[in-house]
């Protein structure tokens, strides 16, 4: 965070010539360059990270949208879609001799099909706008981002975004079952089909969670579940968070998927109590929410198994949400975390590791270790069902050690999830945060693979360039300052 | 002798170094899908062996030689399954070979397909590079999705070692109801079915009559019935695993077979030849001996593509022709893994 990417001066001659060249089909309201209009588009949700892009493009149809493509491939201009800027990682960080390709105006809902239970909508829908359309037909898209009511739908493709249902329902690249992809010669492709596959390759797989760097998504078919009869929360405390995983465990154990499974230690339930009231007991280490959705039987039946499973894993409170008011506010807390650890510090620094769920409780007293080590706190929310973890850092962005110490304790927190078996990123994606996280995950071989991909969609690199994938000179100059257990990762290349 | 990853992999420097090419091979029951190959055989059943099996993760990772059938009682014993419910088509099938043909069963279209499974794998590239993509987790989205792209690639991009699969739990209650209707009729009550909180897990057309699967809690699953009617299948679990397995009556015989893959609400497809549908109406098995011009542009009028199963005109190849630019992508792709083009040639399309 504290070294974002170099502000580079821009270069009058060139924005000049890029300008002119959009201007050419584009509507002057289309094409931004003066730094006052540019400026709301230096960064997207993680604000450590500032860029004035060169020039902005808000083109409002496909055509426009390839005609830029193909104008800034023939400039060799380098291009970054951005959605509703509220990723995490800094994906949509423009890039000071680029474009920035704002995908916002794109905002129809195209077609919605009941019957088929589809909707084709463009990359600018919000997340929330397709299930509040199809709510009239008892329908609704299932990946709900707490930032649903913000993010776009063509950023949680780029992302493949989870949500607090996805252990259940599946994440967006589960959902998702058309894309048309403007490729940066400005040509469309379509991946996926009209049914429930494709002929050839898994492509639409490949684009899910690519980050900008493959296409350009210009339209998205979605699918739409029945939304369930009723649900109904179980709230279970615990003494000590160990346990509180092992009730998890347990609740699979019993060949339950719940419809929802998260956790909050107690720094976090401290935090969001005050500020929500959603009735959370604060003298508890863990809290755990499990949701059970379905048929009104299959909810009776799995609240009141989840229940004994509770209290036979040793929780000492467990409440069932009596009414869709209480199930509501129980929620609440949960999903108001982010905010709500927001108002104990200036700043928190949201992290997104997952790891195997069995691993949790060493997990935590590793984070716990580091805590004291770089003299910060950390919240921890955990979509504890599927082992995806965000452990929250509290820290003061003016103060520059503290930001140094608040990097270095996220580095480390995902070199342990990487430890444990698990992963860098859950569902925020690398963007330029993680990029130096990515040389200790992946070994040159796959990091080549990665390349060799992009290059076959992109042969001059010119869509989101510097994110999601690291170069292999970076990663030798990360290891040569990160040396792990002696094994250099990267040996074949000279060091420099 | 050196173990069996090394070997491969030497095979595949020496294959890529004399560009010639190699014809991955596992049970070899599904041989008769995709297009003939050309290749000195590489056998890779002798890497097998379940990994790691950590029921509460929800996570089974064995080795490519496995076979299927010892993966699935494995997950059984634990109360958990394969939530595509891959068909086997022998008993000789292989979790690589699943996991190449990417081929999914009856419950597709109500919990997920091969590749929606698909958590990560471990692969030998076509430079004989040992690669990890995915994990074994839930959620994982470092680096471009690599896994689910190998998924149903049929061995054209690469030798598949080990996977990783999302496990679910066997539902505790399952039966199966069946009414005479016609096609028509099945398709619309499909669509409609679909739409509404309904444990069905599982639908097929077949002779003037329709089978749906419920399972889910006990009670819900009754209740379930009750709301919909029909009669119950006496043995409702033989006859999803015959249907998964082509050992149904509809599949017996010579004539050609083809899969035809499109939106649920497409209509009746308009074509001679017996049909039987499945996956609430997103796929259509056809045996015709209509030219396969003929069945590929039906399907591509209807917003799908048509797979030359089984039999039929080697002529035309297996899978629906892409569109020009998705065609040179393809090529890219398969470059870009495979560069010196020595994975099962042509099995998915002749150019490549
Ligand atoms: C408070 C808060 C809570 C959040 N909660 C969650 C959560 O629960 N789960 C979760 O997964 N995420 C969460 N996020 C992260 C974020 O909302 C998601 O990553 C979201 O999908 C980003 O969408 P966006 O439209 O804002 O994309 P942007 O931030 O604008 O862009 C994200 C990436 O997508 C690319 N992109 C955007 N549009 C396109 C397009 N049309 N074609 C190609 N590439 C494109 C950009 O280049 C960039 O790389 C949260 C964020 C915030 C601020």
């Amino acid at each position: 965070m504290s070294a974002p990417v170099h502000a580079i001066p821009v270069d009058f001659e060139r924005q000049r010539a890029v300008c002119a060249a959009l201007r050419a089909f584009m509507p002057e309201h289309g094409v931004l360059f003066e730094r006052e209009d540019v400026t709301p588009y230096e960064c997207d949700g993680l604000s450590a990270y500032r860029q004035v892009p060169m020039v902005v493009v808000l083109p409002e149809n496909e055509e426009q949208v390839c005609a830029i493509l193909e104008t800034c491939y023939a400039l060799r201009v380098p291009v970054t879609a951005r959605g509703t800027g509220t990723g995490l990682s800094g994906g949509a960080l423009p890039l000071g001799n680029g474009v920035l390709l704002s995908m916002a105006k794109l905002m129809k809902i195209v077609a919605l099909d009941p019957l088929a239970r589809t909707a084709r909508v463009q990359p600018g829908v919000r997340n929330l706008s397709i299930s509040e359309a199809a709510a009239p037909h008892g329908l609704y898209y299932a990946p709900d981002p707490s930032s649903q009511i913000a993010c776009s739908i063509g950023g949680n493709v780029a992302e493949n975004s989870g949500g607090v249902h996805c252990l259940k329902y599946g994440l967006t690249v589960h959902n998702v079952l058309k894309l048309r992809v403007a490729t940066i010669e400005g040509e469309i492709i379509e991946v996926g089909g009209g049914g429930l596959d494709a002929a050839g390759y898994d492509l639409l797989a490949l684009m899910t969670g690519s980050e900008g760097l493959l296409g350009v998504v210009t339209e998205i078919t979605v699918k739409l579940l029945p939304r369930p009869e009723c649900a109904q929360v179980v709230l279970a405390a615990f003494d000590d968070v160990a346990t509180a995983g092992q009730a998890v465990a347990n609740v699979i154990a019993a060949g339950i998927i719940p419809a929802g499974m998260e956790m909050m230690d107690q720094p976090a339930i401290l935090a969001v109590e005050p500020f929500v009231n959603a009735g959370y007991p604060t003298d508890a280490a863990g809290i755990l929410l499990c949701e059970s959705d379905g048929t009104r039987e299959e909810v009776a039946d799995e609240i009141s198994r989840i229940e004994r499973i509770m209290e036979d894993s040793g929780a000492h409170l467990v409440r069932v949400s009596r009414d869709e008011s209480e199930r509501l506010r129980f929620w609440a807390g949960r999903k108001a975390a982010f905010p709500a650890v927001g108002r104990l510090s200036p700043d928190y620094y949201c992290m997104d590791g997952t790891i195997p769920r069995k691993r949790l409780a060493e997990v935590l007293r590793g984070i716990t270790e580091m805590e004291k080590k770089y003299e910060l706190r950390c919240a921890n929310v955990f979509h504890a069902g599927d082992g995806n973890l965000h452990p929250l850092i509290l820290y003061d962005a003016n103060d520059r050690r503290q930001l140094q110490n608040a990097e270095d304790f996220g580095a480390e927190i995902l070199k342990l999830c990487i430890d444990v078996g698990g992963t860098i990123t859950g569902e925020h994606g690398v963007g330029v945060e993680k990029i130096d996280s990515m040389c200790v995950q992946f070994n040159s071989a796959e990091l080549e693979t990665f390349h060799a991909l992009k290059h076959a969609f992109d042969e001059h690199a010119l869509l989101n360039p510097g994110k999601a994938v690291p170069t292999l000179h970076r990663c030798a100059e990360f290891g040569r300052m990160h040396v792990h257990s002696g094994a250099e990762k990267f040996p074949e290349l000279p060091r420099f | 002798m050196s173990d069996p990853v090394t070997q491969f992999a030497d095979a595949i420097r020496s294959a890529a170094d004399g560009k010639r090419p190699l014809n991955i091979r596992g049970g070899g029951s599904k041989t008769f899908y995709g297009n003939p190959t050309i290749g000195e055989t590489l056998d890779v059943t002798t890497y097998r062996g379940i990994i790691e099996y950590e029921p509460t993760e929800l996570v089974i990772t064995a080795r490519a030689g496995t076979p299927l059938a010892d993966i699935e009682a494995a997950m059984r014993e634990q109360g958990q399954m394969l939530g595509f419910e891959p068909p086997h088509f022998g008993g000789n099938a292989t979790l690589g070979g699943c996991i190449a043909a990417g081929l999914s069963g009856p419950r597709r279209p109500y919990a997920g397909s091969a590749r929606d499974f698909v958590l990560g794998l471990r692969l030998l590239d076509g430079r004989g590079s040992d690669l990890h993509f995915g994990g074994q987790v839930m959620k994982n989205v470092a680096g471009y999705d690599v896994s689910r792209l190998i998924t149903g690639s049929l061995g054209t991009l690469g030798v598949i070692l080990e996977v990783s699969l999302k496990a679910l739990p066997l539902p505790p209650s399952e039966l199966t109801l069946c009414r005479e209707q016609t096609q028509c009729e099945a398709l619309a009550l499909m669509n409609e079915w679909a739409g509404k909180p309904l444990p069905i897990t599982a639908t097929c057309h077949v002779d003037g009559r329709m089978y749906v699967r419920l399972a889910g809690a006990t009670p819900a699953v009754h209740s379930a019935l009750a709301k919909l009617g029909g009669e119950t299948l006496a043995d409702g679990a033989t006859f999803w695993r015959e249907l998964r397995d082509q050992r149904h009556a509809f599949f017996a015989g010579e004539s050609p077979l083809w899969r035809v893959s499109l939106p649920s609400i497409a209509p009746e497809l308009q074509l001679s030849g017996a049909q039987l549908i499945e996956w609430g109406g997103a796929l259509r098995w056809l045996r015709s001996d209509s030219d396969a011009m003929s069945i590929r542009k039906a399907a591509r009028n209807g917003d799908g593509h048509a797979t030359r199963f089984r039999g039929g005109d080697p002529r035309s190849g297996a899978f629906h022709p892409l569109p020009s630019p998705m065609l040179k992508l393809h090529k890219r792709v398969k470059q870009a893994m495979d560069p010196a083009g020595i994975f099962n040639p042509g099995r998915l399309y002749t150019d490549f």
